[in-house]
């Protein structure tokens, strides 16, 4: 059986023929000669070293920046498919600062008995210091990444809600960059929706965040681990595109009640910081006191409206697995509308017939540590021995709250250059949102990722896996 | 700007400045043992010394000879001051500066990185050794071009500019005071009739032997030599002309300050040192005893840039 046959492809119907997104540029692929194809392939990458464009690998020496892998085969989507998008991942992301807001507050939610208070008082993203906190403009996510996977003609599901800091919007940019460096002419005869203004777009909804102790226009700058965080070429890259500042914490102290970046003519305050550090490590004063990326003391100047820390700290809680399987639940509580986009089926082990049901069916499903990420303690069942099953099994009965299960997805496809021509390959794809009092803006088209092992469903960049270019179409 | 930013320009740009000169000195120690072979193993003692790496250096070899020199100061990522750590060096401080230049500056920068690591990912075959020279100072001016051509002429440029005149300083200090020594070791020598052939390697080693010929003529002397280095205002790496522009830069710097910072005051006590004197009266003063306190006042002036410039605190 080809993989042709049981996933969705989106470029290729049964028949060979293209999908309509995909009509203008499969005709002109068609008239391409392969070998031109490969050799700009091969320049891409040449221009992506050059440029930079790199991620480090923890622990490693200089020499182990690493490229991610680029496709030259753009994934393409409708106006009308986005335009679904759109509407959906509008409406999540209004209900997720809602639900921050609400948990933060409140709590409505959890008085109305929709999502159990344990999920929430005994979870390590929901920070306590963050109760009765009122961000400016009532913002915790400034910036957003929704994951989506697609797995039919209408099906896009929410695979994940990235509202700490999600990154990969550098890689968005750069691929298009590329693309219109190598393809001219391909842009010339397809109208694809520019995602270039998203630079500019950031620093505006940033700067409108500003705290209420701002005078002037805003200050901002970018917080960043320093130089061998992997994702440091993004940080570096917003910064830039930006016009702002690239600081660490070493560059940063508190002065009259400011946080203040240390210049050549002495301590200046900043507005708006937009941190790529994690909460744990933002003020060694509050959480982790081993911290040397924070700054000490810059949660007492949040809470009294000094700064605007952009995400907001404890915008965890609204991503994590466990909360995950409430989304549409949390979706409706606050928007009163049904959810556009669907979750992925999602077993609660904590529940006893979701306990026998996925214990029933395990080789079929894929197990989840509600706290794990990047993959760790998971259970793939149809890749996973009889002797892993059943180990499996015995961890999930002893501590059955500890896990979700989802079942096996069939992920799009969407083809890649490969040595023998167009080959299908499982895709994902991160749109990016901001949000701001001006409101929530979606740069039409966002980061494909996609796995580049034939019949691999994972599209992660650790594990391998490659991007493409997004083109969202115009009407 | 910040001032991590200003000190990340100020060393990317000393780095890169010197991993330029590193390979004028090996091209001045090639040249030397191949026309006088019978002194080789002294020049490139003195080589060694120029770089002031020679205590790093013999703990890792036993004896001083061209590939141990060469490789040591070319590949060495223990030798701190190896082209190689320097280019890293340079490209580390470009990272996280990487916001205040140019994208032609970075990608120049980066790509001077990932051709160098090549070059030297395995020992330079000394007939592959003068190519390899060239390209190193080629890539070290393609970035200096894109500075050029492509930044903006603030704080970013002055900060880039200062970091190379105080390296650049202190690289011209360095050549003439260990060869000074190891030709003329008392200062009744001086003005003797000398070996032109030594006198020349000081010139090749700063790319100053045409530029000579062009304001002194033929008559090569230690006089002129040294009046050459120390004074001569065309020259661009002659000390005069590195604080010529250190001054400049640190004037734009200052600019709009309420407060003169205490770097200033160095910067003209280091002139002061140098200013209005004659060459007679240096030599007849020592040559070796000037070009000792200069570099100590050089490396004074740098310490004080950084910290009224906030760098690190």
């Amino acid at each position: 059986m080809s993989s042709s046959e049981r996933f969705f492809d989106e470029m290729l119907e049964d028949g060979g023929g293209h999908r309509a997104p995909y009509r203008q540029y499969g005709s002109w692929f068609d008239n391409e000669d392969i070998g031109r194809l490969r050799k700009k392939a091969s320049e891409a990458e040449v221009f992506f070293r050059r440029t930079g464009i790199t991620f480090n690998v923890y622990g490693e020496q200089d020499g182990d920046e690493r490229l991610i892998p680029f496709d030259i085969i753009p994934r393409i989507i409708s106006a009308r498919e986005w335009a679904r998008l759109e509407r959906g991942i509008e409406q999540r992301v209004r209900a997720i600062n809602a639900f921050l807001h609400d948990i933060y507050h409140r709590q409505e939610i959890l008085r109305s008995g929709r999502v159990p208070v344990d999920l929430i008082a005994e979870n390590e993203a929901f920070l306590p210091e963050m109760i009765g906190v009122a961000p400016p403009g009532d913002i915790y996510t400034h910036i957003v990444g929704i994951d989506l996977v697609r797995t039919g003609a209408d099906e896009f599901l929410v695979l994940e809600d990235n509202a700490r800091t999600p990154s990969g919007v550098s890689y968005m940019l750069e691929n298009r960059e590329t693309m219109l460096h190598m393809f001219p002419e391909l842009f010339a005869d397809t109208r694809v929706r520019p995602v270039s203004a998203y630079p500019r777009g950031l620093r505006r909804s940033l700067a409108a965040s500003a705290p209420m102790k701002c005078e002037g226009e805003p200050v901002l700058a970018v917080l960043t681990p320093g130089i061998h965080n992997s994702a440091y070429f993004e940080h570096s890259f917003l910064a830039d595109e930006m016009g702002v500042e690239l600081v660490e914490g070493h560059d940063l102290r508190i002065e009259n009640g400011r946080v203040a970046m240390r210049t050549t003519r002495g301590y200046k305050p900043i507005d708006v910081l937009y941190r790529r550090v994690d909460d744990e490590f933002l003020d060694p004063l509050t959480f982790n006191p081993d911290s040397m990326l924070g700054v000490p003391g810059i949660m007492d100047v949040y809470r009294s409206g000094g700064i605007t820390i952009a995400n907001a700290p404890g915008t965890g809680i609204a991503d994590d697995k466990a909360l995950y399987s409430y989304m549409p639940t949390i979706v409706e509580f606050y928007t009163g509308e049904k959810p556009i986009l669907k979750n992925v089926p999602t077993w609660r082990c904590s529940e006893p017939d979701s306990l026998a049901y996925v214990l029933d069916h395990l080789s079929e499903l894929v197990v989840k540590e509600v706290h794990g990420s990047g993959g760790y303690g998971m259970l793939v069942g149809p890749a996973a021995s009889k002797r892993e099953l059943s180990d499996f099994a015995n961890k999930l009965r002893a501590f059955p709250s500890n896990y979700i299960a989802q079942p096996t997805l069939a992920l799009s496809t969407v083809p890649i250059l490969g040595k023998k021509g167009l080959a299908p390959r499982h895709v994902d794809l991160r749109p990016f949102v901001r949000v701001s009092p001006r409101g929530i803006e979606i740069t039409p088209g966002g980061l494909s990722r996609v796995a580049l092992k034939e019949g691999s469903l994972v599209v992660n960049s650790s594990q391998g896996g490659g991007t493409k270019d997004t083109w969202v179409l115009e009407e | 700007m910040l001032g991590k930013t200003a000190g990340g320009l100020y060393w990317m740009f000393r780095y890169l400045e010197r991993s330029e000169n590193l390979t004028r000195m090996i091209d001045v120690g090639l040249r030397m043992a191949l026309t006088r072979p019978d002194n080789a193993q002294d020049e490139w003692a003195s080589v060694i010394d120029s770089a002031g790496v020679r205590e790093g250096y013999e703990q890792v070899h036993d004896r001083v000879d061209a590939a141990g020199v060469v490789d040591y100061l070319l590949r060495d990522r223990d030798n701190a001051s190896s082209v190689m750590s320097a280019i890293v060096g340079a490209r580390t401080n470009a990272r996280m500066v990487r916001t205040a230049l140019t994208r032609e500056v970075w990608e120049a920068t980066n790509e001077c990185w990932l051709q160098l690591k090549e070059l030297l990912a395995t020992p330079v075959a000394p007939r592959e050794l003068p190519e390899a020279l060239g390209m190193i100072r080629k890539q070290s001016a393609l970035v200096r071009a894109a500075l050029h051509g492509t930044m903006l002429r603030n704080e970013t440029y002055n900060f880039s500019r200062i970091g190379t005149f105080v390296e650049r300083a202190d690289n011209t200090a360095r050549i003439l005071d260990v060869k000074y020594y190891v030709l003329l070791p008392t200062a009744s020598q001086v003005g003797s009739s000398l070996d032109n052939v030594q006198w020349e390697t000081i010139l090749r080693s700063v790319s100053g032997h045409r530029s000579y010929r062009t304001s002194h003529g033929f008559d090569i002397t230690p006089r002129g030599i040294t009046e050459f280095l120390l004074f001569d205002r065309q020259m661009p790496r002659s000390l005069a002309f590195c604080y010529g522009k250190i001054g400049e830069n640190l004037a734009y710097l200052e600019k709009g300050r309420p407060e003169r910072l205490p770097s200033h005051d160095i910067l003209d006590m280091c002139k002061q040192g140098f200013e209005g004197q004659s060459v007679d009266a240096i030599l007849e003063r020592g040559l070796h005893e000037f070009l000792g306190e200069f570099k100590r006042n050089n490396s004074t002036l740098g310490s004080q840039i950084e910290q009224d410039y906030r760098f690190h605190r």
